[in-house]
């Protein structure tokens, strides 16, 4: 779940940012709206508590984000947040598996090589555990980041532009995968985009237009 | 996965660059090592065969030619002097012994050295088979000369005459080798020993053109050098100035020249060393390049590292661990590499019969080389770290 209260975030000499107040049941989704600039890219990074808010509360998979710091933030994040971002950054130094392992090694997991066979086998990449993402195409390069998003079973799972660079055949493809691993995983999904077939591919979804101060179910808010 | 192989990953996946660093790390930290154990080495034989050796009396000329003809073995005596002298000398109430030292004939390269039984025992030298000679034409080889020429009791060799071994065989006057020394680590290791006698038996002999010039040459016999030591220290301020001035023959005290030598041998130690840490400098900024440029190439994947819940000294850590491993193995490299050389150095060193240097010795001095090594790397890497703990993970949300 995440629940957020008269949330507000300011950078250095610039207005702050608004957002909307919104209250998104556990493995509900979210559709986070606005044009460029308009703050979608802080409210996720607010969200996993990257960045400290500037006024509000902000609550995400039952803890109140203000009540974190450090190293506990670190570790919060570890176990809660699923981050698939828009350009994957799948470490090149490594292979399929390996950047799976990174993401146990880096939330200070134990290395649990059943779970990363679990999770590739889950999103149909057990036959590319070996490769390189060099060696990947897209579609595929973007279903391991998904994997290594979903490896320790997070509560929610904050998207960035899943389909920005995607014909509508793959959008369509990674959409339905990345609405269904969240089901499987009963895991929140957020997905900020301003692209108008993520809406209407994910018709049930919440939709929080950022910019606007708006929230509205997706049929109505197109 | 642990820090470990992650950081290996890192460095596997960028050959070129951490072959470089590798490299230049290796040279340096070789270097390095090769001047600690060569000079090292150097010292200590050094050391050990002046050791209750206050001064050499010889024949005039250059004062190190006479300690490195002298005690060492690695140079050609300034001449030879009078038994008479040598004789008075050892009757001086300050000398409390005079060991003669009759250089001229060689073995196969190994030094036939006259002397008496005292010079065995100066060096506490022990044998490994047989026994000390009991009378002329009666050798005793040391432990390497044996090894090399395959000397053993009951074998005879011939000496050729001079110090070079290109000199004419002495077919005449066979010696015979009653004993072999144990390895004492000392100079008498690439020596052949025997009886004062013997040396002279061997000249006279065979340039005597006569009974009656034999007779003469018996009457003005000579030894090359006599190696004393004193009664009291105090005889080192009045003894050497007395043979200067009131004999042909002059005093060397040999921890003045050695000094003096390594002095001199130390002004081209200094500029290696020199070298060896510019090399070093060079290694340090090739690191700090190749991991400031990793850290800026691999900003969004250090940041994916951090979104993932890895602690912002957790990310340093790694990019640390990396040098610290490049380090690890450059200084085991460098350590192969200074320990082959100066091995290789020490087998033509042998080949030339001079001073023992060995590659396969480990001295305590050498945990430095390792402390230096991580030390640099480090300090290349302090920088890139600094840069990955203050990373700033929104970019990540930024990156398109």
């Amino acid at each position: 779940m995440i629940r957020t209260t008269q949330l507000a975030y300011g950078y250095q000499g610039q207005a702050a940012i608004r957002f909307p107040d919104l209250d998104l049941a556990q493995a509900g989704v979210l559709l986070l709206q606005g044009p460029s600039g308009s703050g979608k890219s802080t409210w996720l990074a607010l969200a996993a508590g990257l960045l400290r808010a500037g006024g509000g509360s902000m609550l995400v998979a039952g803890q109140d984000l203000g009540l974190l710091q450090g190293s506990a933030l670190d570790a919060w994040r570890a176990r809660a947040i699923g981050f698939l971002p828009q350009k994957l950054h799948l470490s090149s130094a490594l292979t399929v598996q390996g950047n799976l392992e990174l993401a146990q090694w880096a939330a200070g997991a134990a290395a649990d090589g059943e779970a990363v066979r679990r999770t590739l086998h889950a999103l149909g990449l057990a036959d590319l555990a070996q490769r390189r993402p060099d060696q990947l195409s897209g579609g595929q390069a973007q279903r391991v980041a998904l994997a290594r998003a979903v490896l320790l079973n997070p509560r929610v799972i904050l998207a960035d532009e899943p389909t920005a660079s995607l014909d509508d055949t793959a959008a369509g493809a990674a959409l339905q995968l990345l609405g269904a691993t969240a089901h499987r995983l009963q895991a929140t999904l957020v997905i900020a985009t301003h692209d108008a077939r993520v809406a209407q591919a994910l018709p049930a979804a919440q939709l929080c237009r950022i910019g606007v101060q708006s929230i509205e179910p997706a049929g109505v808010g197109g | 996965m642990n820090v470990l192989s992650l950081a290996l990953r890192y460095l596997v996946a960028r050959p070129l660059a951490a072959g470089l660093n590798l490299l230049l790390l290796s040279l340096g930290l070789g270097s390095i090592t090769f001047l600690l154990l060569v000079s090292t080495q150097i010292d200590r034989a050094f050391e050990r065969d002046l050791a209750g050796i206050d001064v050499v009396v010889g024949a005039k000329g250059s004062p190190m030619q006479l300690i490195l003809a002298g005690v060492f073995h690695i140079d050609v005596p300034t001449g030879n002097i009078p038994l008479e002298a040598v004789q008075q000398l050892a009757e001086n109430p300050q000398v409390a012994q005079l060991i003669p030292i009759s250089l001229g004939d060689t073995f196969r390269g190994f030094r036939i050295v006259g002397t008496t039984p005292a010079y065995a025992t100066h060096y506490a030298a022990t044998l490994a088979s047989g026994a000390l000679w009991s009378q002329p034409m009666q050798a005793v080889a040391g432990a390497q000369a044996a090894a090399t020429t395959g000397l053993a009791v009951g074998a005879s060799f011939i000496g050729s005459h001079g110090l070079g071994g290109t000199g004419h065989a002495h077919g005449d006057h066979p010696y015979q080798v009653t004993g072999v020394l144990a390895r004492c680590g000392c100079v008498l290791d690439r020596l052949i020993l025997t009886a004062t006698e013997s040396v002279w038996q061997v000249h006279e002999k065979s340039t005597a053109l006569d009974a009656e010039d034999q007779k003469i040459m018996e009457a003005e016999r000579e030894v090359t050098l006599a190696l004393i030591r004193y009664k009291s220290p105090l005889a080192a301020v009045t003894f050497p100035r007395l043979v200067n001035t009131t004999t042909e023959m002059q005093a060397a005290a040999p921890a003045v020249e050695i000094t003096r030598l390594l002095r001199m041998v130390g002004v081209g130690t200094e500029v290696l060393r020199g070298f060896a840490a510019v090399l070093l400098l060079t290694a340090g900024l090739s690191v700090f390049i190749a991991l400031w440029n990793a850290v800026r190439e691999r900003r969004a994947d250090l940041a994916m590292l951090r979104m993932l819940g890895a602690a912002p000294a957790k990310v340093a850590g790694l990019v640390l661990c990396e040098a610290l491993l490049l380090a690890v193995i450059a200084t085991a490299l460098g350590l192969a590499a200074g320990h082959l050389l100066t091995e290789l150095v020490g087998s033509w060193l042998q080949s030339e019969r001079s001073l023992p240097l060995t590659g396969w010795i480990w001295l305590s001095a050498e945990w430095w080389v390792l402390a230096l090594g991580a030390g640099v790397a480090l300090l290349a890497a302090l920088f890139p770290a600094v840069g990955a703990y203050r990373l700033d993970v929104t970019t990540l949300l930024n990156s398109r």
